[in-house]
């Protein structure tokens, strides 16, 4: 990464950490101290496995929201306040200034999530006294979701290169719902003949595939993850994150921003 | 600017009080409602519940889990004898999880047995099982857990062995399972093949309330035994005195008993004046058949 973009990107982290973002580790503790100890006394036998799953969504709906919030505001609050001018006056290019945002935000996002899967670990430790080995799992369920969140990132940035953080946020959320039933727009192509089936079909192939990164309810029950698999999704959120990137570069070097 | 000191007290005590005043409102409106309107209210069917999860079905299975575990836990607390929404909540937790196999196991031990103690709808906890045993073939657990119903509540020895036998042969399955299948082919309802049945749950009950529930099943069985033989005893010596004895004395003396018997906590049993035999303390006793005590109420007890 050359020195501007990481200039860029640890301005962006200091920043997101100004505005409070970290505060939200604050609501995970809680949540995941009671839940810890509320569900051995009114539920039967899933405390372990309401640990997992109520960790991980947490980790991705909170990791989710901060994405979407912080992400729509990242281009269009340096133009409100001028300072992208600033910025763009020195040797910075557009692209850099695109790159450096992402990189920051996405590194705000990777600190998060490191400070709740150490929660989850504690909350489990808690409730099942020991580790086992196939909580390893868990570690991959894990990087899935940071996979999602560089995914959500470069979409917020996308929109925000564009559009107005209302519009940019509204954008990002129906993408972000759309690409938790990606796997029923393929079910629903395959179901379909002519042309509707290529319409379908291309949706399903442009919206980002966050269902696939899904691995929630099969970590909890203590199933291993392929490393095909793991490959395969690493490949694709990266170069899906890396495509929408490109999208928001050529948008925002066309931008007017007189 | 400072903030008056005036306008602070008069709006922190208004707080306080308009609190209070709203929670008490609230209290008082749930009361108003009937509890059963807001179950039917807060009822959806999976696939819609699903669609609203954005794909997080673990969590969401969790708590629909959780909510038919109060369900049942609140009507079986307040006797209330009907429990329509159990079978329903509890299969949007298995199709929200198909792998939450704790579910099947426990859902069906309480839709299974008759009420006070379950929903008495064994039919549907068969279905439950098999729909579990359908998304979790290699859980030999399920296949226990459905050759019980067949044995205890639906009384359907045949459908039990094939429930056992099908067990049996799931990788890693209990020897137990092999063994209750053709004990079962053999003697169905007879009190050797319930104390092997209830032996196996014992011994391979992962959670304690399982197993102090086998326990005292096992315990139960012990009871009926040993009232059955002191009975026994009791009519051969009505047979050879042409009179009722006394008491375990009697039968001791005419050398038809070595003491006083104990029941499995240690406690004399009674014999009653008609020739009847009792536990001492039927209190400590849960799931008994024979030896109660004729004025005794048994108090409503959950099984497995």
């Amino acid at each position: 990464m050359n020195h501007r973009i990481a200039a860029i990107a640890s301005n962006t982290f200091r920043e997101a950490v100004r505005d409070r973002v970290l505060y939200n580790l604050i609501g995970f503790a809680v949540l995941m101290a009671g839940a810890s100890i509320l569900v051995g006394q009114i539920s039967i036998d899933i405390e372990k496995l309401v640990v997992i799953n109520l960790g991980l969504t947490a980790v991705s709906l909170f990791g989710v929201i901060i994405a979407i919030f912080i992400g729509i505001g990242l281009v269009s609050k340096e133009i409100d306040k001028r300072t992208l001018y600033t910025v763009l006056s020195r040797p910075v290019q557009r692209w850099e200034f695109i790159l450096g945002k992402f990189f920051g935000l996405a590194g705000t996002l990777a600190v998060n999530t490191v400070c709740m899967a150490a929660g989850v670990f504690l909350s489990l430790l808690y409730v099942a006294h020991h580790l086992v080995k196939n909580d390893v799992s868990i570690l991959v369920a894990l990087y899935f979701i940071v996979l999602q969140f560089l995914m959500v990132t470069a979409l917020t940035l996308l929109f925000s290169s564009f559009s107005s953080p209302l519009l940019s946020a509204l954008f990002a959320f129906a993408l972000f719902v759309m690409g938790s039933f990606s796997a029923d727009l393929h079910l629903l192509a395959g179901m379909t003949k002519g042309l509707n089936r290529w319409l379908i079909m291309a949706a399903a192939y442009i919206v980002p595939n966050f269902s696939a990164l899904n691995v929630i309810s099969s970590v909890a029950h203590g199933e291993s993850v392929a490393g095909r698999l793991i490959l395969a999704n690493s490949a694709y959120a990266l170069f899906y994150s890396a495509m929408v990137l490109c999208g928001a570069v050529l948008i925002f070097e066309r931008r007017n921003l007189k | 600017m400072k903030p008056s000191r005036s306008v602070t007290l008069v709006a922190g005590f208004l707080l306080a009080v308009c609190f209070t005043v709203s929670a008490s409102m609230v209290h008082l409106v749930d009361r108003l409602y009937p509890r059963a309107a807001i179950d039917d209210v807060l009822y959806l069917k999976a696939p819609q519940l699903k669609w609203m999860c954005l794909g997080y079905t673990g969590l969401l299975a969790d708590i629909y889990w959780t909510r038919a575990v109060q369900y049942y836990g609140s009507r079986h607390y307040l006797g209330v004898p009907s429990y329509d929404l159990l079978a329903p909540l509890l299969n949007i937790a298995t199709d929200l999880d198909p792998k939450l196999t704790v579910g099947y196991e426990y859902g069906a031990a309480f839709l299974s047995p008759p009420p006070p103690t379950g929903a008495g709808q064994p039919d549907q906890a068969v279905a439950l099982v098999e729909k579990g045993i359908r998304a979790n073939p290699d859980k030999w657990r399920l296949y226990r857990c459905l050759g019980f119903i067949h044995y205890m509540d639906r009384k359907d020895y045949s459908a039990a062995a094939q429930a056992f036998l099908r067990g049996s042969k799931v990788p890693n399955a209990h020897p137990w399972l092999d063994l209750i299948a053709g004990k079962l082919a053999q003697k169905a309802g007879d009190i050797e093949t319930a104390r092997m049945i209830w032996t196996a749950t014992f011994d391979t009950a992962e959670d304690s309330s399982t197993r102090e529930n086998a326990a005292e099943h096992l315990v139960a069985i012990q009871v009926a035994e040993d009232v059955t033989g002191l009975e026994k005893i009791v009519a051969l010596y009505r047979n050879q005195t042409s009179r009722l004895p006394g008491s375990f004395g009697d039968l001791a003396q005419a050398n038809m008993l070595a003491g006083i018997p104990l029941d499995p906590y240690r406690q004399p049993y009674v014999l009653n004046a008609d020739g009847t035999v009792v536990v001492r303390r039927p209190e400590r006793f849960k799931f008994l058949e024979k030896g109660w005590p004729k004025d005794y109420a048994p108090p409503i007890t959950a099984r497995n």
